[in-house]
């Protein structure tokens, strides 16, 4: 794209775009400015125009072509136009039935894939009826302790045609178990199952914080549910390596994408440290990103996502199978980006930020609901969300056509700055011990928490502008005219007499030979997802099992970060 | 005499993992002169009200955004109350609807802030109101 | 609870909430404790104390956490100090130690408190002396203070203890700063931290060495060098050995008179920061030293004046009338 020096076909323009340049530079050095600060969402100064000199250039090196290493322009051929993007709305509450009712309204109105979320007693391994879960169950999303819950969940709906993303972390593997013994109960075999468990532990310590065990053991169950799924569940995806947590915990672009990759070359570091070899696992890896409100640093941060992880796949990782080196990923929209305060626009950001996440390649889409602020999503608000991605689909045209920012001097110089900024944390991570190290010592959490800080007083001194919030301000104290979805307290109680009444109608011995047989794979070294299949149709409780592992593998403590 | 700090314990309350607000609002304090002690996540009410007590805060804030509130704040005001902590200044913030702010209001809980607060307001108030306290039982800063 | 005979007579009853009442009276200088330090004096003197010190990130607080859980099942009670550096900037701080010894909050048998080191350099070790005293007089086996070790006000605060552990962990040239800090030169004990972690061997044997070469201390203590895991409880017996061995040394050599050096310490502590407080108080002397500064005057001309004024009884703040105690 640089002009070559030796250019000797059009000497005048050559001489021409010099004045100019000079010109232009002498116009704003004069030019009054608005007041604001003319930065990136994330704080990186920007210039008021980019051109040739901005950026260096090699299409083959730097681009290729959709579906081609390293990926910067999607990672299918034909993107948008073979197949759309997924709508995928996360959705639970309550119980499994209530949960099992919205997933059938979000299919009759067409989403395409369900994605499950989980009440927090459900999250942190805990039954609804233990002391923990007090007034916790099924607030922000669906109590499932057994099978049982899973069937409830499932019931009429055909497994082995639709995708279910589990958003799942410290006990993913159990909740997994949950649902191939689901399956099989249905008559699927697990070879058709299609779908996703989050199960990325790095990230829970670094940002979500829905941990379990600590980091040695936590990684060892997910090579477990790594090798059993290559082997057995081919088409699931094992782990959803996610950023989305860490920016809205507060980080910036470039942390959210550093460390999200600097986690999932952890990952494949253990599975080959496991005895795999990468193109066993690396092709079911895929990854979950944010999309927040800065339309253009979005896009390029996806864009780099793309490149680095084929660079690192194919070169560091000597993958060779061309589907380990592609990322493909889910995204939602930020969370933190919404609002309580007029919360219709709330609409309008989320139609930003989805559409930077279709131009940037995304292969699946959350898009959050306007009242999320203040509550679960109402069905009016959720419906809105997803006819959002449909007319981003249907009427704006952005899908026929691939990478479609690709060449502009801006998008190519943002991208490659964002991928020298992951680069440096690389460098940095490796220089500190690896990923698990800086984790331990608290080292990405205390990154995470300065960003934050960093935007909070950008925002109070009037730096940074939010709508509502403190531009454009309406009456403080109006209550906000938005249904709020409640949780009946009925939940809890109806959750825990199933649970009593599963206990006394299980095979007791069978349950409990199935937990002496998770404590002995905890010691023995053998896969612990065939084990917790096997809890699992012996309807042992997630409490119960978590317990085995908690009593043998010892329950993760937060580091000082403060 | 040394000069009195305002002392203040900022807890994460039941199971609920998001900590930026309650991280970042302690921060604030810090910046506002504050001594803050910071309880982590994952606080049963029991061990919120020993913290307080062996802290022996003037102000207790709660953070929780899993809508667990109505369930765990009443809670915790009971074992202050037990443990002779009854008096501090009970706060706290993160996704609780307003309706919901004025029963807690009934049950004896301070003003509670909801999303999209500043930071700084907070500091303010807690200032405002431990000033007041303090005037109450005597005691000079 | 609000007087100081109410305090004490509940503090020796096991009454937390008098225990944790007068250490913020300790805290904050307030008027009643020393009359409550005084009612509750003779139960001082049992408690074993220790001092945790160490560079940022070296793991104190885990060790302390695990060191308490240890002493708990020898059946001893523990009571835990963490002091934490305030900001110079704003004056706050951020009291996070805790957070590491999350399991001790339900064990009734230990209490901790957080401490903030504050703007004063003097009134840190004294603060914390007062509240150990009182955390002893309330009847813990076993004290044990942590602090960060960046700077002489802290390691006043440990000096202040009967044994003092510094922890280093490999990594980031611990080893070499801590020489450079004067962090050996008060430590009974070495612990080399997260001993699983590279570096680590190395690491005790460059500390073993540096005690090695220096002379032998005068009270003919020599300073073992411990490696530990706290986070995989590895070591901990053996940590808790050399405590016991320098303990014992202690009361060969005379415990009672280390004790009582130490005890003249608070003592210089408690005059010299109530002398700072009455002069500079509220008798005018700072506006004195400002026209004297006006005038022309050097730093040692107008103290020379001062310091006459005071020592033949001139300065009339100094005398203990009720006026000045009330304007405090």
């Amino acid at each position: 794209m640089k002009q070559s020096t030796h250019d000797q076909s059009a000497p005048e323009s050559r001489v021409v775009s010099v004045n100019g340049r000079a010109k232009w530079e002498e116009a704003t050095a004069k030019a009054k400015l608005r007041d604001a600060n003319f930065t990136t969402l994330s704080g990186s100064e920007l210039k008021p125009v980019y051109g040739p000199d901005d950026v260096d250039l090699d299409f083959d090196r730097d681009l290729g072509h959709p579906g081609q290493f390293p990926f910067t322009r999607g990672v299918h051929p034909t993107m948008y136009r073979g197949r759309l993007w997924t709508m995928r709305q996360f959705a639970g509450f309550g119980t499994a039935g209530q949960t099992n009712e919205r997933f059938k309204f979000l299919l009759d109105h067409g989403q395409t894939g369900l994605s499950v979320a989980f009440d927090f007693p459900t999250l942190m391994g805990y039954d609804s009826d233990q002391p923990h879960s007090l007034g916790e169950v099924g607030q922000v999303g669906v109590a499932i302790s057994s099978l049982e819950d899973m069937e409830l969940l499932m019931d009429g709906i055909p497994m082995d045609k639709v995708s279910t993303s589990m958003t799942i972390n410290g006990p993913a593997p159990i909740l997994l178990a949950f649902y191939i013994a689901c399956g099989e109960n249905q008559g699927v075999d697990p070879t058709k199952l299609r779908g996703t468990v989050q199960n990325d532990i790095l990230k829970e310590y670094q940002a979500q914080h829905a941990w379990l065990v600590p980091a040695e053991p936590a990684l060892r169950m997910i090579t477990d549910a790594m090798s059993y799924c290559a082997e057995h569940v081919p088409q699931w995806n094992t782990i959803s390596i996610s950023g989305y947590h860490i920016r809205e915990a507060g980080s910036t672009a470039a942390q959210e994408l550093a460390f999200t990759l600097a986690n999932g070359m952890e990952y494949v570091a253990r599975g080959v440290a496991a005895g795999m070899d990468v193109d066993e696992f690396a092709p079911r890896l895929s990854f979950f990103f944010d999309s927040h409100l800065d339309f253009f640093e979005e896009i390029c941060k996806f864009r780099a996502a793309r490149r680095i992880w084929a660079r690192k796949m194919r070169d560091v990782f000597g993958a060779k199978d061309p589907k380990s080196w592609m990322i493909r990923f889910h995204t939602q929209t930020a969370g933190v980006s919404l609002t309580a305060q007029q919360p219709e626009n709330n609409i309008v950001r989320t139609a930003m930020e989805a559409m930077a996440a279709v131009l940037g390649g995304t292969q699946s889409l959350h898009t959050n609901s306007m009242d999320e602020t203040l509550s679960l999503p109402t069905e009016k608000a959720v419906k809105i969300a997803l006819r959002t991605q449909q007319i981003i689909a249907e009427e704006t045209e952005v899908a026929h056509v691939a990478d479609p920012l690709a060449g502009s001097y801006f998008v190519e110089a943002q991208t490659n700055r964002l991928e020298e900024e992951a680069e440096k944390y690389f460098d940095e991570i490796a220089s500190r011990g690896g990923v698990v190290a800086c984790t331990d010592a608290g080292y990405i959490q205390r990154e995470i928490h300065r960003s934050a800080v960093t935007y909070q007083r950008a925002i109070e001194s009037g730096e940074k502008r939010v709508v509502g919030v403190n531009a454009y301000v309406e009456d403080a104290g109006a209550k906000p005219e938005i249904d709020i979805h409640r949780i009946d307290p009925e939940v809890e109680r109806e959750q825990c007499a199933r649970l009593a009444n599963l206990r006394e109608r299980r095979d007791a011995a069978q349950a409990q030979a199935a937990l002496d047989g998770v404590r002995a794979a905890c010691r023995d070294g053998s896969n612990l997802l065939e084990r917790f299949i096997t809890a699992a149709h012996a309807y042992c409780t997630l409490g119960e099992i978590t317990q085995v592992l908690r009593d043998e593998f010892g329950e993760y403590k937060e580091p000082k970060i403060l | 005499m040394a000069k009195r700090k305002i002392k203040v314990l900022v807890a994460k309350p039941g199971l609920d993992g998001h900590d930026r607000g309650a991280k970042t609002v302690a921060t604030v304090l810090r910046d506002h002169g504050m001594e803050v002690v910071y309880t982590g996540l994952h606080q049963t009410p029991e061990m919120i009200a020993e913290v307080a007590l062996q802290e022996d805060v003037d102000v207790v804030g709660l953070s929780i955004l899993s809508g667990a509130h109505m369930s765990l704040f009443p809670r915790i005001r009971e074992e202050l109350s037990q443990r002779g902590m009854g008096h501090v200044l009970l706060t706290g913030g993160g996704i609780i609807p307003v309706e919901d702010m004025d029963e807690l209001h009934s049950q004896g809980f301070a003003k509670l802030f909801g999303p999209g607060t500043n930071t700084v307001e907070i500091a303010e108030w807690i200032e405002t109101e431990v000033e007041k306290l303090w005037s109450e039982e005597g005691a000079k800063r | 609870m609000r007087d100081p005979e109410t305090i004490a007579a509940k503090l020796v009853e096991g009454d937390r909430l008098a225990l944790s009442r007068s250490i913020s009276w300790a805290e904050n200088g307030d008027p009643r404790f020393p009359e409550t330090l005084g009612r509750i004096w003779e139960h001082v003197g049992r408690a074993r104390r220790t001092g945790i010190t160490g560079p940022p990130g070296a793991g104190k607080s885990t060790l302390v956490n695990e060191l308490a859980r240890h002493l708990r099942e020898d059946g001893r009670t523990v009571g835990i100090l963490a002091i934490d550096p305030s900001s110079p900037f704003s004056g706050g701080a951020l009291l996070g130690d805790r957070i590491r010894m999350e399991d001790r909050t339900s064990d009734s048998g230990v209490f901790i408190r957080s401490m903030a080191s504050r703007e004063s350099h003097g009134g840190l070790a004294r603060a914390s002396v007062d509240a150990c005293d009182v955390m002893d007089a309330y009847g813990f086996d076993d004290l044990l203070v942590e602090t960060v070790g960046v700077g002489q006000a802290e390691y006043d605060v440990v000096g202040a203890a009967d044994t003092v552990l510094v922890v280093l962990c490999p990594g980031a040239g611990d080893g070499i700063q801590a020489m450079k800090a004067g962090l050996l030169e008060v430590a009974d004990i070495l612990v080399v931290n997260k001993s699983d972690l590279p570096g680590a061997d190395r690491l005790q044997t460059d500390l073993e060495e540096a005690t090695h070469t220096r002379d032998i201390r005068r009270d003919g203590w020599e300073v073992p060098v411990v490696g530990v895991s706290a986070a995989k409880d590895e070591g901990l017996e053996k940590l808790l050995g050399a405590i016991d061995e320098h303990r014992a040394h202690l009361e060969k050599t005379g415990l009672a008179a280390v004790r009582r050096e130490k005890r003249a310490q608070q003592v210089e502590r408690v005059v010299g920061e109530r002398l700072e407080e009455e002069l500079w108080g509220s008798n005018g002397l700072g506006q004195r030293v400002d026209s004297a500064l006006n005038e022309g005057s050097t730093a040692y001309d107008i103290a020379e004046t001062i310091l006459e004024d005071v020592l033949s009884g001139k300065l009339a703040a100094l005398g203990r009338d009720s006026k000045t105690k009330a304007a405090r």
